[in-house]
């Protein structure tokens, strides 16, 4: 299975190396968040390049030829997107930037509005010339306050520079841009809650179709990307979509930053073309497991990701790979898990987050959340019955596919995964009324007894 | 209590936008953060300066987690509980300080200076666990160091100064801070040599 970064390697001469950044190239320049320092560095030559030698039509078909792929969590071609928005249409268009990262195991957005927030903001001219948007609103999670205090300031200085406003760089395109902070809601990552959100209501999803192309913002033409699709947009300008094409694998092109979190040596965010394998990324990069323990499991695209067993350490991590494997490569926030960590515990923490996140619109939804909890928590307290454990299975099935957004399909992946993996882990807790392995059998064991008395 | 200057704030906030109900969650937040909540004459100031009714505004304050209608303590310290903390250990730091301040989480200390809340995924995991004390990061933090932050804090201690006070204390070899990029891994033979830890 790892054979598809082999085959890459060995088909043609690379243009810029084995392993090129073509986002994070930058990212251990001090002082590159400021403009001065992002321009000695190559910064806004991009844009100049795409404004003068691209027709914004010929720019969306570039992105196209790159191969890029939304980095949000569902992997829809970029260009493809773009070319969605009706040619013309009485309302204005808009471009809203996804900046709502709250995936947990997700944190390469925050780093890229932190440290390189220029980067975003050229990302954000180029893509709105592709679209022919003159007003791009950049939605920062509001928890995320450094990240979204660095992208205002990086706006506020590229307006001083003249890369946004009037006629910029005498191309006679126009853009204002508006960073908008948002309050505390997992839902507004969801695109069109995003819209829901910025146009001041709470953020509850919108029915689709009509997508946000053709009706998103104040019902205008709308196109959503994430941070890390836009950020990837000057370096496509730059070397163009042959080179950023020349790597990943053969539908999963150019480099992702995965954001690798758990029980490994050296967790942090590696930005690697796509398709490196588990294997690699856990052993290589992150330098092992912690403590020399084995792998348990791995979530590879955030917590709304099926896991997968270790047997899936060779898998590479393209958006192809991963599905075929029964999961999905999702933000690529890779969750690694240690066999000493009891997984009924584990999956309990991830059911809460959905039950606390769904907005409540959808009943599926937000009663399934709520009794998906309460089962695994009587699971992992020791008083569940066997039963439980296809009681939980049934609830799934009633809200996969049946929920009004992929929250309710994602609340389910944590438990529908982990049944079919680690059955006997369940099983175990309610028999022996305590966890397999880790502390908390201890806890369970503790709980089961003050019950009994 | 809402002065006439966040008043003319709101205003300029408004003329920001397409449309006047966008400014929603911007306003909000600037009344949030000069009145330390959101009471209702704030909440009758945010709609009189998008044009709403107050009843809309107070909708859209109980959807959104950060919004809150009563005062929190000086110092509100946020730990991380989604799975990639909670694999590292959060829950001792959240056990901890709820004894070093004499609260559960989501209470506030008596006297006003604390508000522990445990909250969902906040991006840090890859420095788990991870807290923030009003909106500002502290990562790789252990019951220990989250302990030594309230005495810290307590002590007068500054949130700017957090970062070298880390340095000072910790108690572990290269304690990371959040604008340091490490550079951990250097080169191996499998294709993605060069390929640095970024974060």
């Amino acid at each position: 299975m790892a054979d598809s970064t082999e085959t890459q390697t060995e088909r043609a001469p690379l243009p810029l190396g084995p392993n090129p950044r073509f986002i994070t190239e930058n990212f251990e320049v001090p002082g590159i968040d400021q403009i001065e320092v992002y321009r000695a560095h190559g910064g806004y030559e991009a844009l100049a390049k795409a404004l003068k030698s691209f027709q914004p039509d010929e720019l969306v078909e570039e992105v196209k030829k790159s191969g890029l792929r939304g980095r949000g969590g569902a992997g829809f071609a970029t260009g493809l997107k773009w070319s969605f928005l009706p040619k013309e249409s009485p309302k204005p268009r808009y471009l809203c930037v996804n900046g709502d990262e709250s995936e947990p195991g997700t944190f390469k957005d925050r780093m890229i509005m932190e440290v390189s927030p220029h980067l975003l903001v050229e990302g954000v001219i180029i893509a709105s010339y592709a679209t022919k948007v003159h007003h791009a609103f950049i939605y920062v999670r509001g928890e995320l306050l450094k990240a979204g205090l660095q992208v205002e300031r990086a706006v506020r200085e590229a307006v001083e520079a003249g890369f946004i406003g009037k006629d910029i760089l005498g191309s006679g395109f126009d853009l204002a841009i508006t960073v908008h902070h948002g309050a505390g809601a997992y839902i507004c990552g969801e695109e069109s809650a995003l819209l829901e959100s910025l146009e001041g209501k709470r953020g509850y999803p919108r029915l689709k179709p009509p997508f946000p192309a053709v009706v998103g913002l104040y019902s205008g033409p709308t196109v959503i990307n994430n941070v890390e699709t836009l950020a990837a947009l000057p370096a496509i300008a730059r070397y163009g979509a042959d080179a950023y094409a020349a790597y990943g694998t053969e539908k999963s092109k150019g480099t992702r930053v995965y954001c690798l979190s758990g029980h490994v040596n050296r967790p942090g965010n590696y930005e690697a073309p796509l398709g490196l394998s588990l294997r690699t990324l856990i052993e290589d990069l992150g330098g092992g497991m912690r403590d020399g323990r084995a792998v348990k499991a791995i979530i590879p695209g955030g917590s709304s990701s099926p896991m997968l067993g270790a047997d899936k350490l060779d898998l590479p991590l393209d958006y192809e790979a991963v599905a075929a494997a029964g999961s999905m490569l999702g933000s690529a926030g890779v969750i690694v898990v240690d066999d000493q960590t009891c997984i009924v515990g584990a999956t309990l923490r991830m059911s809460e987050f959905y039950r606390d996140e769904s907005c409540g619109k959808c009943t599926p939804c937000r009663e399934g959340t709520f009794w998906l909890v309460q089962l695994v928590e009587r699971l992992e307290a020791g008083e569940g019955r066997e039963s439980d454990i296809d009681l939980l299975l049934d609830i799934c099935d009633n809200m996969f596919g049946k929920c009004f957004c992929p929250l309710g399909d994602a609340a389910t992946s944590c438990i529908v995964s982990s049944i079919k993996l680690f059955r006997d882990e369940y099983i175990h807790h309610v028999r022996e009324h305590a966890c397999l392995v880790g502390p908390g059998a201890t806890r369970a064991h503790a709980t089961a007894e003050a019950h009994a008395r | 209590m809402v002065s006439e200057a966040l008043k003319a704030q709101m205003r300029e906030t408004v003329a920001r936008y397409p449309l006047a109900r966008s400014a929603m969650l911007p306003c909000l937040h600037l009344a949030q953060d000069e009145l330390g909540y959101l009471p209702d004459e704030a909440i009758v100031a945010v709609a009189e300066a998008i044009g709403v009714k107050s009843d809309e505004v107070e909708s859209v304050v109980t959807f959104y987690s950060m919004f809150h209608q009563e005062p929190k303590g000086r110092h509100v310290i946020k730990v991380c509980a989604s799975v990639s903390c909670y694999l590292m250990g959060c829950d001792a730091v959240i056990d901890r300080l709820e004894r070093r301040l004499g609260v559960r989480r989501g209470e506030t200390t008596p006297d006003g200076r604390f508000t522990l809340e445990a909250v969902e995924c906040l991006a840090a995991c890859g420095m788990a666990p991870a807290l923030q004390v009003n909106g500002e990061f502290v990562e790789q933090v252990s019951p220990e160091r989250a302990e030594r932050l309230v005495t810290f804090l307590e002590e007068g201690g500054d949130m700017a100064q957090v970062r070298n006070y880390w340095r000072q204390f910790s108690d572990g070899a290269g304690m990371a801070t959040e604008t340091e990029i490490g550079v951990t891994t250097e080169a191996s033979d499998n294709g993605v040599s060069n390929t640095k830890k970024v974060r």
